[in-house]
């Protein structure tokens, strides 16, 4: 008996108990269309996050002082911090792996133009700044050798060209920040939400010295931007960066004086979390789908007892224990497979629908769809088995008296 | 009869079958010959080991002593899957309870056996249940469904499924047992017309009237074999079938 005829017995058997092999399809459908769709979240989100964190930069590392321990005690003393300098952007600018270097320091307060204000935070940083963070300048242009002049100028975002310049064009207006005009001389291209769901438009940049000497009264940088030259020397570079810090500094201490973290760090960061999420609900789509294969169990125990005599008859015609067991094989996994091909249609569909209704970014993998269909050929395979060998042990006359 | 070739030959046949702590002799030994385009019927009272003769002459069991040979092969000494090769190929089944396949159409039914012998083109499966089903004349109900048959056509059916494999015997099993005294007539001239055309046919009943429209009778008591006789004086199952009211007209006698 070849396995053409056979897939063609089965599904006649499956036909003729239409109701039954429907009920048992469903069971897989929801299970296959869970996976798909839980999976198609999980991969959704963790790509959005990606591609956020991409959009601030991937090449880009902080630099920031280590807080000291003694003993396992974090001190959180200032005194007890390296600081960084402006000397350290200049010997950082030689490095090898690194082509930008800017520092961050930031001043808080409210930004006023006429009757409108706004509060935002003043960041001071170098020209190197823009290409770190992957803004671009929309109009206008960048402070450069304004720098070292301690200039007060400053290059503003989207947001804060809609809330203080509500009639346009802001170039050459000036912007009141903490009583100090600064000259607008340049504005960004807009760049949208970040991955932690900040405004990336809602910036004020101006020249650190003029931040730090004209706001903030001091010398101390708090954090350093750099940018690694290529994508994936974000070791090389951090390793680099410590050491050029820690020759300025002669340290001989055991403790490293900075923390240097790369934008790849953080997208790790962040998508592990989603992993985690995406990994429970796929567990969780992964039990319905259990409990669907274990419905095909039962419905073929039911069939194996209620078609005895078929099975009996079909043996005393010639089937041989192994004919009648694949027979009953192909019939769970043809259920299965419906319910495989069935679900990931659902799923399609409905990921579909979250992605509309809900807003949530969704992406269906290939991988999973394969995997959904692999999975299910497994489950009826597996559930089937002890229901067909079950039907290929009976014994042609017991058969084929059952009542 | 004696100088052909045995179609099957059954020598000292037992089948013992442990019950708890007893052991149940239901064939305690039993010898006989049959030949090609022989008509038997194997009669016996329920106990008397019929059925499970039938059991072993269907090569669904086997004998726990003894030798049975069908068409040359020793069957006793096959594995499960040459006994279903050789039920397949040498052996036609025709049951009490026709045991059609529900939902599925008279022809498919007779499919069914030629569905197991990877020999058969699907093209020639048809070919020779279509041909099987004209034999019992039953062509023009080829796609219906057993549940659209009578009684009698489902059996016809079971027939033409027994034929559809060309075996060399025909087993029969209490095959007019479900059925009313004209249309037993009927699938027993169905049989003497297989018989006239060469089939060997074994057919068990505990039915006497059945015997007449055999060529001989095997009656089997107690697990032995107590008389092998030949008919001579074989009754027509056409004529007996012409001649017998049926149900309907039994009424209208009645009532008139």
């Amino acid at each position: 008996m070849n396995l053409f005829s056979l897939a063609r017995i089965a599904f006649k058997a499956l036909f003729r108990n239409r109701m039954r092999t429907f009920l048992s399809v469903l069971g897989i459908v929801i299970g296959v269309a869970a996976v798909i769709t839980m999976v198609a979240m999980g991969e959704g989100s963790k790509i959005s996050i990606r591609e956020k964190m991409t959009a601030m930069g991937t090449n880009a590392m902080t630099i920031s002082p280590n807080y000291a321990r003694r003993g396992g005690v974090q001190l959180g003393a200032d005194e007890s911090r390296e600081a960084l300098e402006e000397a350290d952007v200049l010997a950082l600018q030689k490095a090898r792996y690194i082509n930008a270097v800017s520092p961050l320091v930031s001043a808080n307060g409210q930004a006023v133009v006429g009757n409108n204000n706004w509060p935002v935070q003043l960041s001071g940083v170098s020209s190197d700044y823009l290409k770190i963070r992957n803004y671009e300048i929309e109009s206008g242009v960048m402070f450069d050798d304004q720098v070292d002049k301690m200039a007060k100028v400053c290059v503003i975002g989207q947001t804060i060209v809609k809330n203080l310049f509500p009639e346009g064009n802001p170039l050459g207006k000036i912007i009141r920040y903490k009583g100090i005009p600064l000259k607008v001389i340049g504005v960004l291209k807009p760049k949208g939400t970040g991955s932690f769901g900040q405004d990336q438009d809602e910036v004020i940049l101006a020249p650190y010295k003029t931040v730090m000497r004209r706001f903030n009264a001091t010398t101390e940088i708090r954090t350093l931007y750099v940018n690694t030259i290529e994508e994936g020397y974000a070791e090389l570079a951090s390793e680099e960066i410590l050491s050029i810090l820690k020759e300025r500094r002669n340290w001989a201490r055991p403790t490293e004086p900075f923390r240097v973290r790369s934008q790849e760090e953080m997208i790790e960061m962040v998508s592990s979390t989603s992993q985690i999420l995406s990994l429970v609900l796929t567990a969780i789509a992964g039990i319905s789908l259990f409990v669907g294969g274990i419905g095909i169990m039962n419905i073929m125990y039911v069939s194996v007892t209620e078609r005895t005599r078929e099975i009996g008859l079909r043996m005393a015609l010639g089937a041989r224990s192994r004919d009648i067991l694949l027979q009953f094989l192909f019939e769970s996994v043809l259920i299965s497979l419906f319910g495989g091909i069935a679900g990931i249609l659902f799923g399609v569909l409905a990921s579909s629908l979250v992605q509309k209704i809900l807003e949530w970014p969704m992406s269906i993998s290939w991988t999973s769809i394969l995997v959904s269909f692999g999975v299910c050929f497994i489950t009826g395979v597996f559930f089937g088995w002890y229901p067909a060998k079950k039907a290929s042990r009976l014994d042609p006359i017991e058969a084929l008296r059952f009542e | 009869m004696p100088n052909r070739q045995a179609m099957l030959s059954v020598c000292n046949l037992q089948r013992h079958f442990p019950m708890g702590e007893e052991i149940v002799h239901a064939l305690r030994g039993v010898s006989f010959d049959i030949f090609p385009g022989e008509f038997v019927t194997i009669m016996g009272t329920s106990g008397s080991g019929k059925t499970t003769m039938l059991n072993i002459l269907g090569c669904m069991d086997k004998p726990s002593v003894g030798e049975y040979i069908l068409d040359g092969e020793h069957v006793e000494s096959l594995s499960k899957n040459e006994l279903a090769k050789i039920r397949n190929r040498k052996i036609g089944f025709v049951f009490q309870s026709y045991n059609l396949l529900a939902r599925t159409t008279a022809i498919e039914n007779v499919e069914l056996p030629l569905l197991y012998n990877p020999t058969i083109s699907p093209k020639e499966r048809k070919e020779r249940a279509m041909e099987a089903l004209s034999l019992v004349g039953l062509s023009n109900r080829m796609s219906h469904f057993p549940n659209q048959l009578s009684g009698g056509q489902q059996q016809r059916v079971a027939i033409a499924r027994a034929l559809a494999g060309d075996p060399c015997l025909i087993l029969a099993d209490e095959a007019t047992g479900n059925l009313d005294t004209k249309t037993s007539y009927e699938i027993m001239s169905i049989f003497q017309e297989l018989n006239a055309k060469g089939k060997t046919i074994v057919f068990v009943t505990h039915e006497p009237d059945i015997a007449t429209f055999s060529s001989r009778t095997l009656l089997l008591r107690d697990g032995l074999l107590q008389k092998d006789s030949y008919n001579t004086n074989i009754q027509n199952a056409r004529l007996a079938f012409e001649n017998t009211p049926s149900i309907e007209e039994k009424h209208l006698e009645a009532l008139l």
